[in-house]
């Protein structure tokens, strides 16, 4: 095997690792503000990830929106909420070693289960033709995408405004 | 080298982060940690688009893929972290269990 791509297979195997104990931390942490942190340290991964398979404008986005934004709407939405009483959180203690006792051997059997399941190449489905340029393929027949893209966040902004309504 | 067994460790990786995800969803009773626990089942099927794109060598078509995933994502969460908070307003709990306006 190539050196070169035994040192890039090892560098994205570390990069994947870390990115699984980020959502390993945001599943488990108790508190918010940590998850949401552990979170956004997952996204800065998978944008890095994004990056070395030469994905840039896809990672951009993901660090800027995904580890940005939705942190700061954790964060908001945290801060708007009530802070757990030592009760709830004793009991937060409690619950999670009884809830998340079975992670570990989930993760294992499906990681084995995985590594040992026979690789078969994937019928690959027949493309018109091979775009390389992202902004060609968003603007031209993808264009469709953008307008949904549009009313999506458009739906978003009136779901909020009517949520947050002063009652009169 | 077979191009799937080369990203073979991906799909390891991605399986295993979408169990996370699918498991925090599972058990967990808290409206805001759910909401976490769907990022996370995104975060993996981003991850999967990408690794995708790199297989089939569609790797522009991968990426508008993702942008279009990245608006949705980011409006469900806010529109669901609103809902969230509407309803703490209403119930004074985050706790899943408690909401029972609408049983019959």
């Amino acid at each position: 095997m190539d050196p070169n791509y035994k040192i890039a297979l090892l560098e994205n195997i570390i990069l994947m690792a870390a990115m699984l104990l980020g959502t390993l931390a945001t599943a488990m942490l108790r508190q918010f503000i940590k998850a949401a942190i552990a979170l956004a340290f997952t996204s800065v991964v998978l944008c890095i990830l994004m990056f070395k398979l030469a994905a840039p404008w896809a990672a951009v986005f993901e660090l800027s929106v995904c580890a940005g934004l939705i942190t700061v709407v954790f964060i908001s939405a945290v801060s708007l909420v009530r802070p757990a009483t030592e009760e709830e959180r004793a009991a937060h203690v409690r619950f999670k070693v009884r809830r998340y006792f079975l992670l570990p051997v989930v993760l294992l059997a499906v990681g084995c289960g995985l590594s040992y399941m026979p690789v078969r190449p994937l019928p690959l489905l027949a493309t018109t033709e091979l775009v390389t340029d992202m902004r060609a393929l968003l603007w031209g027949p993808r264009a469709l995408d953008l307008l949904g893209q549009i009313l999506v966040l458009l739906a978003g902004v009136w779901g909020v405004v009517i949520l947050f309504k002063e009652e009169t | 080298m077979n191009l799937i067994a080369l990203f073979m460790p991906f799909g390891i990786f991605i399986a295993l982060m979408a169990v996370v995800g699918l498991y925090c969803l599972i058990v967990t009773r808290d409206m805001l940690r759910i909401l976490l626990a769907l990022e996370i089942i995104t975060k993996a099927v981003t991850l999967l688009l990408i690794v995708g794109g790199a297989i089939s060598g569609q790797m522009a078509l991968a990426q508008t893929l993702v942008l279009t995933l990245i608006v949705i994502e980011v409006v469900v969460m806010v529109t669901a972290a609103g809902i969230v908070i509407a309803v703490f307003k209403h119930t004074g709990t985050l706790d899943v269990r408690r909401l029972r306006s609408l049983k019959g």
